[in-house]
């Protein structure tokens, strides 16, 4: 088994945390290809699932091409998704999460496109080209899962009575892993600079004014569950884990 | 011809080779070609000695980030350039700057339509939402159409139905 954890240059694990946030987020919006609850959404979902495991691809690729150069070791956007264990997945805990029902489901999407339009807003402009030109070409796919997603949330969150209290139960059960997102880590603040309190100032009011058109006002908590960001992960991330390496650790280099 | 960025001294060989491309289509909307699509950025034939094969460097962008068809096109590419003689070939993919449906050429627009798609509406910076497009309906050109959801058979395209014909239609979006 491969692992990611002695590296210490910061532009690496900075592309792996985006690269796996992308990953188990289309992962988990991929578990309802099929089951949507009318044909247009299901395809809309996948659609977003498909963006989110190509934006991953292209984190990857680029993290991959960064460690051949610095350590001579020879990974690929295949071995980094496939063959790393838990520990080594540095994305924030909420797109780990199980999906719920529908209005949970665009919650958590609502909360991740929010903060990935944010962030490679930022991204875009940075000195380093390759990881501008990644999350430049993210941005505008991102644009379209913020709008569908704030769509939802404000059908549901402003819909029935029994709409209106499931999003409430959802917001209330998603909350404490909102605050991850802005809770920089060192590798993020060595890559984001002072734009991280733009990112966050941006996140929370993008994020701020979708809740308060669907009626829905963020929970007041004490505590945030945080640690993903350094590969500290819920028991979830283990099931998603198994399902999705199974065949390149029963097969290894398995390929169609 | 209209794409981006165009190579203006081309030699014989690299006219070759954008003409070998204007053939190849895009697997899932047969009718456009890939240099309608706009996705080729650069073509360049190097020959640096007369005893080595011509290099021939071909520079694309994806549309989207995970567009299935990229690994299909590279394959075209590829088959059709060494169908033509070409032994030395490297495809290089640059996603700065992004691929937008700006670079569509204007025919491509007009082969969409016969074909079925309505074709992106305005400029990509303009970033209007979809909502507030009127789009007209591709097989009888009635604006009272009406969309049914951002997303289609593939991320590049938003399904329409049309209140006039009654019919769906996809529309490609303006990206
Ligand atoms: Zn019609």
């Amino acid at each position: 088994m491969m692992t990611t954890q002695e590296i210490e240059n910061p532009l690496i694990k900075f592309l792996l945390h985006l690269g796996d946030n992308a990953l188990i987020m289309g992962h988990r919006n991929s578990e309802w290809c099929g089951h949507g609850p009318i044909l247009e959404q299901d395809i809309a979902l996948t659609n977003i699932a498909l963006d989110q495991i190509g934006q991953a691809r292209n984190f990857y690729q680029y993290a991959a091409k960064l460690i051949l150069e610095s350590s001579g070791e020879q990974l690929t956007e295949d071995s980094l998704a496939y063959l790393r264990d838990s520990w080594d997945f540095k994305n924030c805990l909420l797109v780990e999460l199980p999906n719920g029902h529908w209005g949970r489901t665009v919650l958590k999407q609502l909360i991740v496109s929010a903060y990935q339009f944010c962030v490679y807003q930022e991204l875009e402009k940075n000195a380093d080209k390759q990881l501008a030109a990644i999350a430049s070409k993210s941005l505008k796919e991102i644009t379209y899962h913020f709008r569908w997603s704030s769509e939802w949330v404000i059908r549901l969150g402003d819909g029935t009575s029994e709409s209106t209290q499931k999003m409430k139960d959802a917001l209330d059960a998603i909350w404490p892993y909102t605050n991850e997102w802005t809770n920089f880590s060192d590798y993020e603040l060595n890559i984001l600079g002072d734009s991280h309190l733009t990112i966050r100032e941006n996140f929370e009011e993008k994020l701020g004014a979708v809740l308060s058109e669907a009626g829905l006002t963020a929970p007041t908590i004490a505590f945030s569950q945080d640690g993903g960001k350094k590969g500290n992960h819920t028991e979830h991330l283990g099931y998603i884990l198994a399902e999705m390496q199974f065949l390149q650790r029963a097969y290894p280099n398995a390929a169609w | 011809m209209q794409h981006g960025k165009t190579e203006k001294c081309m030699n014989d060989l690299e006219k070759k080779i954008w003409q070998l491309l204007e053939k190849i289509t895009d697997p899932e909307i047969p009718v456009l070609s890939i240099i309608d699509l706009g996705i080729i950025r650069s073509v360049k034939v190097n020959h640096t000695s007369t005893d080595t094969p011509h290099e021939v460097l071909i520079w694309y962008t994806p549309t989207y980030s995970a567009c299935p068809a990229v690994d299909m096109i590279n394959t075209d590419i590829l088959v059709s350039l060494t169908v033509a003689g070409f032994t030395n070939i490297r495809l290089e993919q640059t996603l700065f700057p992004a691929w937008t449906t700006d670079w569509m050429s204007e025919s491509g627009k007009e082969k969409l339509k016969k074909y079925g798609i309505a074709a992106p509406i305005g400029k990509s910076c303009e970033n209007i939402a979809l909502a507030d497009l009127k789009i007209a309906c591709p097989q009888c050109g009635s604006i009272q159409t009406i969309l049914v959801s951002e997303f289609s058979s593939t991320a590049c395209k938003a399904l329409y139905k049309c209140n006039t014909c009654l019919e769906p239609f996809d529309y490609f979006k303006c990206h």
